[in-house]
């Protein structure tokens, strides 16, 4: 394994790819083991986006969807540090979410619960880390909504995080959920994650993050693969 | 610290990854076309679908592609070593999802690659998504015309001689060009081979 190798997928941490209780999976998890190879240049690189490549707008949902007026719902602030499995932050890294709006209803023309659209809401939204690792968003809280998995499947309120890291090896794609959701205990998703693991999901409410007056806090930080040891280090 | 774990990337991923591709009026970072007007190489195309394990194509996939350029070598950030040398007209990077067309297909427009280095065949790199997978997948997509690079690949030689074929990649002419052709089977006697690295 070459010196800027990142470390394996951590499968103690990561749902199994077939979890029966969640019913897409049976016909689209693989069913061979996958083959662990060690990792070229393609996976030790990766593409990547500049601050300066994107629009600052964008890490503002409560903005960048605005036709006539501001988007429905209860703001939030959402603000986490990417770092690896060492602590050390992820910076220049290109973050993306995407979420329900306040009614639980997606942008996408596919999703057809019978729940109101916001004109003034897309949901979609993306930022590049700072040299601490830190992105920072505003949106609504998401809505829960219905899904077809099983008798009055309910989705709990999540937001999805898309983070590519330093290489194609530390690419993430995950859901966020909120703390104190009654909606988790029966979400088949979730529960497919390893239950040590599953707290890491679940963003943090916090009064600090908070703007008074004007949006509730969390705070979500994302850990990804490896890190590159660094000299003195064990 | 531990891991942040995977979830699934859901059936609504389309307005947020790929909008433009999929009609939405929102920025889109990454598409289906890897190279501009004056990229190096060979103009081809990557096209194919994504079975699941009843043999039905999949809709709601999103297929990642990241690729060298023509000479082997990777974009680096800018302003990073190494950059210098790339291809200033070739991102390496690309995003096609397999619900726009009526047959469910993925097509990326890119250039071939190089071979990396003397233990690499010229390969693609794939990362898979979809609703169902609760974590993604990678893959990678070999050339059929390169027998001999293949031969001495040092992943390829890992891969079981009977599944090998699942990573190969048939080139066929077509009105627009080289089109290599690779599906991609969640399950079933051709799963592909997916990797842990």
């Amino acid at each position: 394994m070459p010196d800027d190798a990142f470390a394996p997928r951590d499968w103690d941490s990561h749902p199994p790819l077939i979890a029966p209780d969640y019913k897409s999976t049976r016909l689209r998890g693989p069913t061979q083991p996958l083959l662990r190879v060690g990792q070229g240049p393609g996976e030790r690189s990766g593409p990547r986006f500049d601050a300066g490549q994107l629009d600052p707008l964008q890490a503002d949902l409560t903005r960048n969807g605005r036709v006539n007026g501001e988007p429905l719902g209860e703001r939030i602030v959402l603000t986490g540090r990417v770092v690896d499995e060492r602590g050390h932050p992820v910076p220049g890294t290109l973050v993306e979410i995407w979420q329900a709006n306040a009614a639980g209803r997606y942008v996408h023309t596919g999703d057809r619960h019978d729940a109101p659209l916001d004109p003034n809401f897309t949901g979609a939204g993306h930022a590049v880390t700072d040299g601490d690792g830190r992105y920072t968003f505003r949106s609504v809280k998401p809505g829960a909504y219905p899904w077809g998995n099983h008798h009055n499947a309910w989705r709990p309120n999540h937001i999805h995080v898309s983070v590519l890291g330093p290489a194609l090896a530390t690419r993430l794609v995950t859901q966020m959920y909120f703390p104190g959701d009654p909606l988790l205990e029966h979400d088949p998703i979730f529960l497919a994650t390893p239950a040590a693991a599953r707290p890491r999901l679940i963003a943090e409410f916090s009064l600090d993050v908070t703007e008074p007056g004007i949006a509730l806090g969390y705070v979500f930080d994302i850990v990804l693969r490896g890190g590159h040891a660094t000299p003195g280090e064990g | 610290m531990a891991q942040t774990p995977s979830q699934t990337v859901g059936p609504f991923f389309a307005y947020a990854l790929a909008p433009r591709q999929y009609g939405y009026p929102l920025p889109q970072l990454a598409g289906s076309t890897l190279c501009g007007e004056t990229a190096a190489g060979e103009r081809i195309w990557l096209a194919g679908r994504v079975f699941d394990g009843a043999g039905a194509p999949i809709d709601d996939a999103l297929i990642e592609l990241w690729q060298a350029d023509a000479e082997g070598r990777y974009r680096a950030a800018p302003g990073a070593p190494g950059d210098n040398a790339r291809d200033p007209d070739f991102t390496g990077f690309g995003r096609c999802g397999t619900g726009t067309d009526p047959q469910q297909r993925f097509a990326f427009r890119t250039v071939k690659p190089g071979a990396p280095d003397a233990a690499s065949a010229p390969h693609l790199s794939l990362v898979v998504f979809m609703r169902g997978l609760l974590s993604h997948l990678y893959t990678r997509v070999y050339f059929d015309d390169e027998a001999a690079a293949n031969a001495r690949d040092a992943v390829l030689a890992q891969v079981p001689a009977d599944r090998r074929d699942t990573l190969i990649a048939r080139r066929a002419a077509s009105p627009e060009g080289p089109v290599y052709r690779f599906d991609i089977h969640m399950q079933g006697d051709r799963e592909t081979v997916f990797f842990d690295v």
